[in-house]
């Protein structure tokens, strides 16, 4: 089954659950709603001309300028078939997605470090405690507001004798470049190109 | 009198030469039976994804060797395919046999690491001492192409740093004609060695569905039985004009994953030699002035290198906007990012799947009803590095 088969395989089986597909790259991605996540990905995973048995990972985005900040990728694959697709979710910060560690129990891990990662919280996960980060760590680093120097940082005092936490102390500043050329990249000559292009 | 039932909790790790690296993992026994094992991984967490953000495409690839330090090219590559398929750029012939061939090299320098550890963390000492001597020499190609014995940061998009000197093709290939007989000896102390077959057949045991089910790759989905290899399957730079085989197991069990990696490395070594002989002359990076740097001889002679130079190493090259995924078949299973650009000079999300992630997921459920002494052998063939599980 090649991946345009696929396309329109999915979309008329599961025309009222989805938003939009994608072909681009060479890759698929469908847009799904919260509410039809999770019976999209049971079709996916037990549909026989499907048969995306394995969950590769669950990657998350964030964009805070948008109203729906935050976008999941679950990304599939199917041996059979040899294909991958992606579905994508849409979510803003207050809304809770369901967990499908009952469909692909390897969505366990992924879950829980998507909401260390980026806070997004997973209804009738069976464990979601932090993962990756550091024992009784606040915040969301990979967020697009936590700066990359973080809060807080750990050494060993000898004084005390013990592991301390304090605020970052940066000897230096941290330094980011805007590298982008002043004849095309700076943003007061992008608005002007733009409203010109208008204009004609 | 009803005898009374006590579990125990012991912390195994972080600090345990057999938990490779550093893994907690709390295991709750039953006398000498695990009844549930949480592993806390983290340790080693340095906020590589994060790192990434923040720095152009060509400063974020050095991090990729920070991973799977054991096999630091593989990472690489993943990223250069990604970033090469939104740039919509080929590699030139050459560029794509030498990326095979020391795709192939990391993934001997893997193995055998992880060979010969499993048998450490089981009692035998000889296999890692002979083994660790063939890493030297492989990590000394290594350092011929890229300077570097580990961080290579060989790779680039569009291709690789530089062309390899002369003669280290013909080492390579030398190294192909002994390597073999070396693989015999490590096999000879193995393989048929009743205290490492009595330690690890029928341990650990993963059926084809649990692998599915726990998103498994590499070897350890093959050793369930599953003919599954991206190389194979969804071939990526020359992999299609290569002929090699993809070895499966039988059991799924610690041993047959065993198994399944030294027939892998004699593959490898096949794959090698068959690239050293197709292997062109020609460009071995894209010839884009707009993406790979000009040489050095051209700076003092050229307005338009000098201008290149500058602005790639300033700036750096944009990539068009775009979501895609590419994987490739690492030493430990699949290796993916999924790689968000905005159009601009940094990446704006680069989502490391580490194959390593999922299998540590599963410890919990291999380790259930297995002994305590069981532990350090499923965790060894799990071939678990923490660089990439942490990230």
């Amino acid at each position: 089954m090649k991946l345009i088969e696929l396309n329109k395989l999915l979309n008329s089986e599961l025309t009222t659950k989805i938003i939009k597909t994608d072909i681009e790259e060479d890759e698929l991605s469908i847009n799904v709603e919260i509410e039809n996540l999770y019976s999209t990905l049971l079709f996916l995973k037990t549909y026989e001309k499907c048969r995306f048995r394995q969950l590769i990972d669950i990657a998350a985005a964030d964009y805070p300028g948008e109203e729906k900040r935050f976008e999941i990728c679950y990304l599939l694959l199917s041996h059979e078939n040899n294909l991958r697709i992606k579905i994508l979710i849409n979510l803003s910060s207050d809304e809770k997605i369901p967990s499908i560690v009952k469909i692909y129990p390897s969505a366990n891990w992924m879950e829980r470090e998507v909401f260390d990662m980026y806070g997004i919280k997973f209804k009738n996960h069976p464990d979601l405690r932090r993962i990756l980060t550091d024992y009784g760590f606040d915040g969301y680093p990979l967020r697009k507001d936590f700066p990359l120097t973080g809060f807080n940082e750990v050494r060993y005092s000898e004084k005390d004798k013990k592991i301390v936490y304090e605020q970052v102390k940066l000897e230096q500043e941290y330094r980011k470049f805007d590298f982008e050329s002043p004849w095309e990249g700076t943003k007061y000559m992008e608005k002007i190109k733009t409203s010109k292009t208008k204009d004609d | 009198m009803t005898k009374q039932k006590k579990t125990m909790n012991l912390n195994f790790g972080p600090q345990h030469p057999a938990a490779h690296g550093v893994l907690r993992l709390i295991l709750q026994l039953d006398g000498e039976l695990v009844e549930k094992a949480d592993p806390h991984i983290g340790l080693l967490h340095r906020g590589t994804e994060k790192l990434i953000e923040h720095k152009t495409y060509a400063q974020a690839l050095p991090y990729f060797d920070r991973l799977d330090y054991v096999a630091p090219m593989n990472q690489e590559h993943a990223f250069a395919l990604a970033t090469e398929k939104l740039l919509k750029i080929e590699v030139p012939i050459r560029g794509q046999y030498l990326r095979v061939i020391f795709c192939e090299i990391g993934r001997i320098l893997s193995h055998i690491l992880n060979v010969t550890t499993q048998a450490l963390d089981v009692g035998a000492l000889t296999p890692s001492l002979w083994g660790f001597e063939e890493r030297e020499t492989l990590m000394t190609f290594y350092e011929r192409a890229s300077g570097s014995r580990l961080h290579a940061n060989y790779f680039r998009t569009g291709g690789v740093h530089q062309d390899v000197p002369k003669n280290l093709l013909n080492d390579i290939g030398k190294f192909c004609e002994t390597f073999p007989k070396i693989i015999d000896d490590l096999e000879n102390l193995l393989t048929d060695n009743r205290i490492f077959k009595q330690r690890n057949v029928q341990i650990g045991i993963v059926t084809k569905e649990e692998a599915l089910a726990h998103s498994f790759s590499g070897v350890m989905l093959r050793g369930s039985g599953v003919a599954w290899d991206l190389r194979k399957s969804q071939p990526y730079e020359c992999y299609k004009d290569l002929d090699f085989k993809i070895p499966i197991g039988k059991n799924g069990d610690c041993y047959d994953r065993y198994l399944c990696r030294i027939e892998e490395m004699r593959e490898s070594v096949k794959i090698i030699k068959q690239c050293l002989k197709k292997i062109p002359i020609g460009p071995v990076k894209t010839i884009d002035g707009k993406i790979s740097p000009p040489k050095k001889e051209e700076l003092k002679e050229s307005m338009e290198a000098l201008i290149h130079h500058f602005k790639l190493f300033t700036e750096g090259y944009r990539v068009p906007k775009g979501k895609v995924y590419t994987a490739v078949e690492a030493p430990k299973g699949e290796f993916g990012v999924y790689l968000i650009s905005d159009g601009s000079n940094k990446p704006y999300r680069c989502k490391i799947r580490a194959p390593g992630f999922s299998h540590l997921q599963a410890m919990d459920h291999l380790v259930k009803g297995h002994m305590l002494a069981d532990v350090p052998a499923i965790l060894g063939s799990l071939d678990i590095v923490f660089g990439e599980v942490d990230r």
